[in-house]
């Protein structure tokens, strides 16, 4: 069973945000790193770069396959985890604690679109 | 509408294990069980058993099978040994390549040809229309044939042991009939991990006894997701990505299985004689990247600003960690310390043609 944190927002495509203030903490679920498999690289974005709702900002790699990650928010990186460029399976490990960019939130209100921890756990049916 | 998908007499045990189960080759395979890094490694390191039953089995029996089989196939078997196994191609007249495939020779005029099982419809339909005009019996076995491979240093040891069956006497590419539960099996040390190991062809129920036995001793069960990783690190061609029917082996750089000058010719030599004596449009090359970005199947290839090429195969190495690909590039480009680069979604990396075999094999001589 995987593990799911209350007070997240959680998009369909396995991303969540943790909001501090006006900034959002972009990852992938446990769910998502469960599905992957050992995680051997993540591809990020650099400082500055814009991410738009719902468009693509990097992927994160297992051994077998690449899956682009979906940014549920709109915003501008201020930092990414740089900690997953020498070691990307601590995704693995534990995927809320690592997360993978810091975005400073250009529009709160997208957040109305992604669901809670609750709704989050109903479709990946745990 | 999809075709319905086939299972091998293990499929319950895999379920049971808590693979993870995905179509492969029309067949419902385990990619993985306790994960490809780990199963990657016990091959390497120890020994892993993999499921293989999936691979096709067809006997080619007769008069006239060595000079038959000679004219299908690459590799040159006139006047061997009973007990050697022959890795090699089958190929279309334009040098394409039908199927790779191991032939055994078990007896004389008796050959046990092993092949993939995406084209195990295609290979008899193409075996027997090439039979027509010799003296030959062509049996598909597939349905009766399930596989093990048990690969890695301990594989020795571990078959012994385990299954008491002795593989001391045979070397690299050798076979041998052995007894197992009342009924005649087949052995063979060969494998598709770059390690050495043997492969075991035998009914459902001596699979399913042999299966449960190394379960039992605790061998690692293997995926077909490391089955990959494993192939790759060492320059072993997959069909579907190095080999196809529109990539010979003198374009996949394994001229060395094709026996251009052997009595009686084969079918597709005077091709790959040319392309040999031309130079091929294209080239299976190994590429090095200096980034951690993972090059995968399709992904472009680029010398300076022009597209030369595509990723066959592509992966972090897990023995080797490195980003590691395999690619069919133009012949010029691929010079081996030639620099290119991979396009990896919005951005190119640098890489440098090297190798294929990007990691050292141990095989009992």
């Amino acid at each position: 069973m995987s593990k799911i944190i209350d007070g997240l927002y959680y998009s369909e495509s396995h991303e969540y945000v943790k909001v501090d203030g006006e900034f959002g903490y972009i990852g992938i679920t446990d769910y998502a790193q469960h599905e992957l498999g050992n995680v051997v690289y993540v591809d990020m974005p650099e400082v500055d770069d814009e991410v738009a709702a719902g468009e693509e900002f990097g992927a994160v790699e297992s051994v077998k396959a690449a899956s682009d990650l979906l940014s549920p928010v709109s915003g501008t990186v201020v930092e990414v985890n740089e900690a997953l460029e020498d070691e990307p399976g601590l995704i693995n490990k534990d995927a809320f604690e690592n997360w993978i960019i810091k975005v400073e939130l250009s529009d709160k209100s997208e957040l109305d679109d992604l669901m809670d921890a609750a709704a989050y756990k109903a479709m990946i049916g745990e | 509408m999809a075709e319905e998908i086939k299972t091998t007499c293990l499929h319950d045990n895999h379920v049971a294990l808590g693979a993870l189960m995905t179509p492969f080759a029309g067949f419902d395979m385990p990619i993985q069980y306790k994960g490809i890094v780990e199963e990657h490694n016990a091959v390497r390191t120890n020994v892993g058993v993999f499921d293989v039953s999936h691979m096709g089995e067809v006997a080619v029996t007769g008069p006239e099978a060595e000079k038959f089989v000679n004219y299908i196939f690459t590799n040159d078997i006139k006047d061997a040994e009973i007990g050697k196994v022959f890795y090699g191609m089958m190929l279309y007249p334009d040098g394409g390549t039908v199927d790779d495939l191991l032939v055994y020779k078990m007896g004389e005029n008796d050959f046990f040809l092993v092949i993939n099982a995406a084209n195990i419809d295609k290979d008899v339909a193409w075996i027997n229309e090439q039979a027509a005009n010799f003296d030959v019996k062509v049996e598909n076995q597939s349905d009766y044939y399930a596989q093990l491979a048990v690969q890695g240093p301990e594989g020795e040891n571990t078959i012994k042991n385990v299954l008491d069956l002795d593989g001391s006497d045979l070397t690299f590419y050798t076979v041998k009939k052995v007894q197992y539960d009342g009924e005649t099996i087949i052995l063979s040390r060969t494998g598709y991990t770059g390690e050495d190991g043997f492969e075991i062809y035998a009914s459902h129920k001596a699979i399913v006894k042999m299966w449960n036995l190394l379960m039992d001793a605790g061998v690692q069960p293997c995926g077909l997701g490391c089955r990959d990783t494993l192939r790759f690190e060492v320059g072993l061609p997959l069909y579907g990505d190095e080999l196809t029917a529109e990539i010979s082996p003198i374009m996949a750089t394994l001229g060395m299985f094709v026996k251009l000058d052997k009595e009686g010719g084969f079918i597709g030599r005077d091709a790959c004689a040319q392309q040999k004596a031309e130079g091929s449009a294209k080239k299976l090359v190994g590429l090095e990247l200096h980034d951690k970005a993972i090059p995968r199947h399709g992904y472009e290839v680029l010398q300076g600003d022009k597209v030369v090429g595509y990723v066959t195969t592509g992966y972090r190495g897990i023995s080797v960690d490195k980003s590691l690909a395999f690619a069919l590039v133009d012949r010029a480009a691929g010079t081996l310390g030639n620099e290119l680069s991979v396009r990896i979604r919005k951005k190119v990396f640098p890489a440098t043609v090297v190798k294929k075999r990007f990691y050292t094999t141990s095989y009992k001589k």
